[in-house]
């Protein structure tokens, strides 16, 4: 993305520049987890960064656009989405594989007693 | 055998994308759940901001040790043993007198992992990655930096090939310094470039 196309983006002259001290890297585990997964595909050699800061870039670009919000959630959702792609997209997993086993934890995180560790039967 | 009413309400949607993500890669051999674990750990306690004052603590004190960062910043950033991912092609920028870097990455977040840890949250943002491009004295202003008008200011676009590393100027009355105390007074913000490093005043304030 050149200087040129992001200076015609109206929906970001409203939104003031979020601030953070040095806090917590992750807010939540899933954040981590989605990082984490990222970097050793990566050092695994399943694909190259720059294969991964398209899809990420593409996915951010397209949140933006939709004017949402520029938080750690947002980002990190924009990081999900674009894990997802990448591994269909390099035939690691199949979309379908990912919705059935998303499935399968729903089921099992419905129907385990509170307290329980959630375990796929 | 498992029964079939409900307990509780489901994981979050999020939780259970991130989870099937994570269960398939580890039974296709693809992930190891300790290789996981290890990588969040290291960059939830050990990787970070610290690493990079010391390169730059360095550079203030070591005229050599300066000259090979900036004609080699990989190669100079290593010999502390910061290596790894997002790490593989470094390159340090000075800040002078006349010049004065800025670092953002205009289309994602790519950012110099092993002398700085993660990216803080303002510089994920949409609004910092456009405007420090399109007007990066105010948004320096916003930081707290006013630069006079004859400092040119460069902003400098990461990407996954290239990470950036500003080198602060080394502020007045540090003279005789450690290289230790010299490190505390290189801030995160001062390595992206939104500010400069602090003095020895502010910094015992704190």
């Amino acid at each position: 993305m050149t200087p040129d196309m992001l200076a015609l983006d109206p929906t970001l002259e409203s939104i003031d520049i979020p601030r953070d001290e040095e806090g917590p890297v992750f807010e939540e585990p899933w954040q981590a987890q989605a990082f984490a997964l990222t970097v050793k595909l990566n050092e695994a050699g399943q694909f190259t960064w720059s294969e991964w800061a398209e899809i990420f870039g593409a996915e951010i670009a397209t949140a933006t656009s939709k004017g949402e919000g520029c938080g750690n959630n947002a980002y990190y959702l924009c990081w999900l989405a674009a894990l997802e792609k990448i591994v269909s997209h390099k035939n690691l997993l199949t979309v379908e594989q990912l919705a059935g086993r998303k499935e399968e934890w729903r089921y099992a995180s419905e129907h385990t007693e509170h307290g329980q560790p959630i375990e796929l039967k | 055998m498992a029964h079939d009413h409900k307990h509780g309400d489901p994981l979050p949607e999020t939780v259970l994308r991130v989870k099937s993500l994570e269960s398939l890669l580890v039974e296709k051999g693809l992930v190891e759940t300790e290789a996981l674990d290890a990588l969040i750990d290291r960059y939830e306690n050990k990787v970070g901001p610290k690493n990079g004052a010391k390169v730059v603590a360095r550079a203030w004190n070591d005229p050599d040790y300066k000259r090979r960062l900036l004609a080699d910043s990989t190669a100079a950033i290593a010999e502390f043993g910061f290596t790894g991912a997002q790490g593989e092609e470094m390159v340090a920028v000075e800040n002078t007198d006349n010049v004065h870097n800025v670092v953002v990455c205009t289309l994602c977040s790519c950012y110099p992992w092993p002398v700085l840890g993660l990216p803080p949250v303002w510089y994920k943002s949409p609004p910092y990655r456009s405007r420090v491009v399109r007007e990066p004295r105010e948004v320096l202003k916003e930081f707290g930096t006013e630069l006079p008008n004859s400092t040119e200011v460069r902003v400098w676009d990461s990407t996954a090939e290239t990470r950036y590393l500003v080198i602060p100027k080394r502020p007045e009355g540090t003279d005789g310094l450690s290289e230790e105390e010299l490190a505390e007074l290189v801030s995160r913000d001062s390595m992206i470039g939104v500010t400069e490093a602090l003095s020895p005043n502010s910094a015992e304030g704190d």
